[in-house]
């Protein structure tokens, strides 16, 4: 897979940020083709959040360049960049005086939509977000749960359908349970299909399940830029292995792909395996193994071809 | 009558005046919010973005509040002179500091996460300031319009200070002349005024954030409304007058003035005491009340009318004693009556004007006076075991002189010693120190012993006429008779209201006297 995509739509250049003697962001590159999905990951406090607001210019970097289609943001009116780009915050930070529906039709208004327009695209996205418009539209944010403000957030970032999405922990503050089911609800959006998105969160789970590449950050340095598969499989440094070390085996799980352990499989495969997509993750396949108890005796096999993938993997 | 009565059919005779001074007050109070919005909206949110001069700007604010209003007017006198605009520019200093802390207060209480998202989606500074934090900010904000309002309406009492109108006229007028009746008069629908002003501003602040922005433009739109008001009445006349509040109240002052001179057609404000003279001065006003021998006569360069009619009471100066003194010491009686008669009221002018204008010494200015008039003897030298005489005096200059005069002409012409305890305060604290003893004798007015302390029934008042030898006679006699104090022969000059106008002025409108005044107001 190549490192650098052939035409960036977002290109960052050197950029540092500091907070008095504080270097907070330093010296971060990175390039993002069309519709690739980049997950800012790293511990809290890393500076996560800061470099992705110098994206859309809410923080002015003290050093480096952020081009957005090849045209340097300073260049750009910052107001007339942010619309063009979806922004979730971390807090949400719906307006408390306006009703759902107003809140998800900030910025297609400041667009100069058609209200007809505004209003159809409002009740779409609210239905696809399980917020039934009938029911939802209406209301303040405060009568809305925490999982629910969220999920206005979302249909506030995507109202003006923009080809950049900046999302800032937007799954936060939900319990795991909830925040598995709106994740999903993310990953299969029509509405995302074809964006490029820069995700931030410090979920390593998260970051695997939506990630095309992900930028590991640590006290405001790179520590890793890569696919999550490079990030596990081949760690750039002590911080990374680290990182992963406590889910690294679940993570294993559902990086490897049968295609990766086909070479190591003892010939014939294993029948139940026939009828698997080879773009199945190991997890995928030991789950249908095991659902399907008289087939259980397979596990062995595949488990025994998953340690010699990952010993060839990482050598 | 019982006091409620009273003051319904104060009401009802002052029916026009009360409506006249409501609709004033309404009108300084609305208009001063106004530019107090008008200016600290945007002071505050100013600090919001640079909340380095908070301190420093609230800090300001705060100390205009503890400037005592009345002090803070007499500030604003000599910049803006008198009428609304001093008033109104004091009440919008003292409703400044709730606006604009609570503009900063209600800014900042909107979360940052919202403003954040705001602007991340693209509103500009001015759209995030117009559509999410002024909105948010606005029950706030509206707290701290309610509360400089309420001030407002309060303060707005002392715009009759400034001759700016107001219920305060009442109530001044009230205070001055001790009259209750008169004072809630004013007080009561002042109170109703503030009241009224906050349940109002309540009422829109209990309105919900949404329609709160338009109620907030209606309020734009409806306070100049009720600014003007101000403007409303008012009437012209060929010239203006400026009085103090115990003059327009009491019924030998204005009223009974009307009635002797029928000064009809002459329109009149009401001003502080302490600002009465400096209106006449700057040509504010064109007559004005004062006494007749107060010094900023000469200084101001003001005429007193006579009063021809005799409708002001006399007020002549005159020792009052212990008799006991003269019974030890039978050398003082010819010593203390060298001054009888002897002071005329352009004198006694003249007198104070130094003393309390040009800040010379009392004891100097009476002992340069004493040698002119060829009265002034050397101290005798002191004589040990020699009896003192303890000389008293009120609290003001024309009373330093007069002790400092007696005082050297008893260390000049006998050989006893003097004190002087000058300085006791008002009336009654002399009066009743006379008569414990602590001081031998005092320079009192025979007016004051008259309608202050021998307070005498309406008819005996009316025998008298207001005739200098008769009131003379009778509060002679009743002192003896009730409290066994002697009273001397007069000095000469008589410290009593008048009316008094621009010398320059009166000249050229051919006006010296009341009866003239009239005739000139009535032609
Ligand atoms: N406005 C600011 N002023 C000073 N320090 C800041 C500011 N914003 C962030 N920081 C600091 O910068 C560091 C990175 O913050 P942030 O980007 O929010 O981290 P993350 O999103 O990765 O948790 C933290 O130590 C934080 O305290
Ligand atoms: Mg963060």
């Amino acid at each position: 897979m190549p490192a650098t995509p052939a035409v960036p739509i977002i290109r960052v250049r050197g950029l540092t940020k500091r907070y008095g003697p504080q270097v907070v962001v330093d010296d971060v590159s990175v390039e993002l083709a069309a519709g690739q999905t980049l997950v800012l990951l790293g511990p809290s406090g890393c500076g996560k959040t800061t470099l992705l607001k110098m994206l859309n210019r809410l923080v002015e970097p003290d050093a480096g360049t952020v081009e957005i289609n090849g045209q340097d943001v300073r260049r750009q009116r910052p107001e007339l960049l942010r619309r063009g780009m979806g922004y979730v915050i971390q807090q949400v930070g719906l307006l408390p005086h306006y009703s759902v529906a107003e809140n998800v039709a900030v910025v297609p208004r400041l667009l100069g939509h058609v209200p007809a327009a505004i209003e159809a695209r409002t009740q779409e996205l609210l239905t696809r977000l399980h917020l039934p418009p009938e029911r939802f539209a209406q209301r303040l944010p405060h009568e809305l749960s925490g999982g629910q403000q969220q999920r206005v957030g979302l249909a506030r970032a995507l109202a003006a359908d923009p080809p950049i999405v900046l999302l800032d922990e937007p799954f936060g503050a939900l319990d795991p349970v909830v925040r598995a089911g709106i994740r999903r609800d993310f990953r299969e959006l029509p509405e995302l299909r074809g964006k490029t998105v820069v995700l931030v969160t410090h979920d390593v789970a998260e970051a695997f399940e939506l990630a095309d590449r992900i930028l590991l950050l640590d006290a405001g340095r790179v520590q890793q830029l890569g696919t999550p598969r490079e990030l596990l499989l081949r760690p750039a440094n002590e911080f990374v292995r680290r990182f992963f070390a406590a889910e690294r085996l679940p993570l294993q799980l559902r990086t490897l792909t049968l295609a990766d352990l086909q070479p190591f499989l003892s010939e014939p495969p294993p029948p139940a395996l026939h009828q698997l997509p080879a773009a199945t993750s190991v997890q995928t396949a030991l789950e249908q193994l095991t659902a399907a108890n008289p087939e259980a005796a397979a596990v062995g096999p595949l488990m025994h071809a998953f340690h010699h993938a990952l010993q060839a993997a990482i050598a | 009558m019982s006091f409620w009565s009273e003051l319904l059919e104060f009401w009802r005779t002052q029916a026009g005046k009360l409506a006249e001074q409501t609709l004033q007050h309404i009108g300084l109070t609305a208009a001063a919010v106004l530019l107090a919005v008008a200016l600290g909206v945007p002071l505050g949110l100013w600090l919001t973005r640079r909340p380095r001069w908070a301190p420093a700007v609230l800090g300001a604010a705060g100390v205009l509040q503890t400037v005592p209003s009345i002090a803070l007017l007499g500030f604003l006198i000599p910049l803006l002179g008198i009428g609304a605009a001093p008033a109104i520019v004091a009440l919008l200093l003292y409703s400044l500091l709730p606006i604009i802390r609570n503009t900063v207060t209600g800014i900042q209480g909107v979360s940052p996460a919202v403003v954040e998202a705001a602007r991340g989606l693209g509103l500009t500074d001015a759209q995030v300031l117009r559509r999410v934090e002024l909105p948010l900010a606005l029950p706030v904000l509206m707290a701290g319009i309610r509360t400089a309002a309420v001030i407002g309406v309060g303060v707005a009492t002392l715009a009759a200070y400034v001759a700016a109108g107001g219920l305060g006229e009442f109530i001044f007028g009230g205070i001055a002349l001790n009259n209750p009746v008169m004072i809630l008069a004013g007080a009561l629908p002042a109170a109703a005024l503030a009241l009224a002003f906050d349940a109002a501003l309540a009422a829109v602040q209990r309105l919900s954030v949404r329609r709160l922005p338009r109620v907030g433009a209606g309020l734009l739109v409806v306070l100049p409304l009720l600014g003007a008001l101000y403007l409303l009445p008012g009437a012209a006349g060929k010239l203006r007058a400026g009085f103090s509040p115990e003059f327009v109240g009491r019924a030998d002052g204005l009223p009974a003035l009307r009635h002797a001179y029928g000064l009809r057609r002459l329109p009149s404000v009401v001003l502080a005491p302490a600002l009465v003279y400096e209106a006449a001065r700057a040509a504010d006003v064109d007559v004005i009340d004062g006494y007749s021998t107060d010094g900023r006569i000469r200084a101001y360069g003001l005429l007193v009318l006579r009063d021809d009619r005799r409708v002001f009471p006399p007020y002549y100066a005159a020792p009052v004693l212990r008799p006991a003194l003269l019974q030890a010491h039978p050398e003082l009686g010819p010593v203390l009556n060298l001054l009888a008669g002897q002071l005329s009221d352009s004198a006694m002018t003249e007198l104070n004007y130094r003393v309390d204008y040009r800040h010379e010494e009392p004891r100097a200015v009476a002992e340069a006076w004493l040698r002119r008039r060829g009265l002034w003897r050397r101290p005798r030298p002191a004589r040990g075991g020699a009896a003192t005489v303890r000389l008293g005096s009120k609290i003001f200059g024309e009373q330093y002189i007069l002790a400092e005069m007696y005082a050297a002409l008893i260390r000049g012409y006998t050989d006893l010693q003097v004190q002087t305890k000058t300085g006791l305060g008002g009336t009654t604290i002399c009066f009743e120190a006379l008569r414990a003893g602590a001081i031998d004798m005092y320079p009192e007015y025979t007016g004051t012993g008259l309608q202050v302390l021998l307070q005498p029934r309406p008819a005996t008042l009316d025998s008298l006429g207001g005739r200098p030898a008769a009131v003379f006679d009778y509060v002679q006699r009743e002192f003896g008779r009730r409290y066994g104090l002697q009273w001397l022969p007069p000095l000469g000059f008589n410290n009593t209201y008048a009316l008094l106008m621009r010398r320059q002025q009166a000249r050229q409108l051919g006006i010296g006297s009341l009866s003239e005044l009239g005739a000139y107001l009535g032609r």
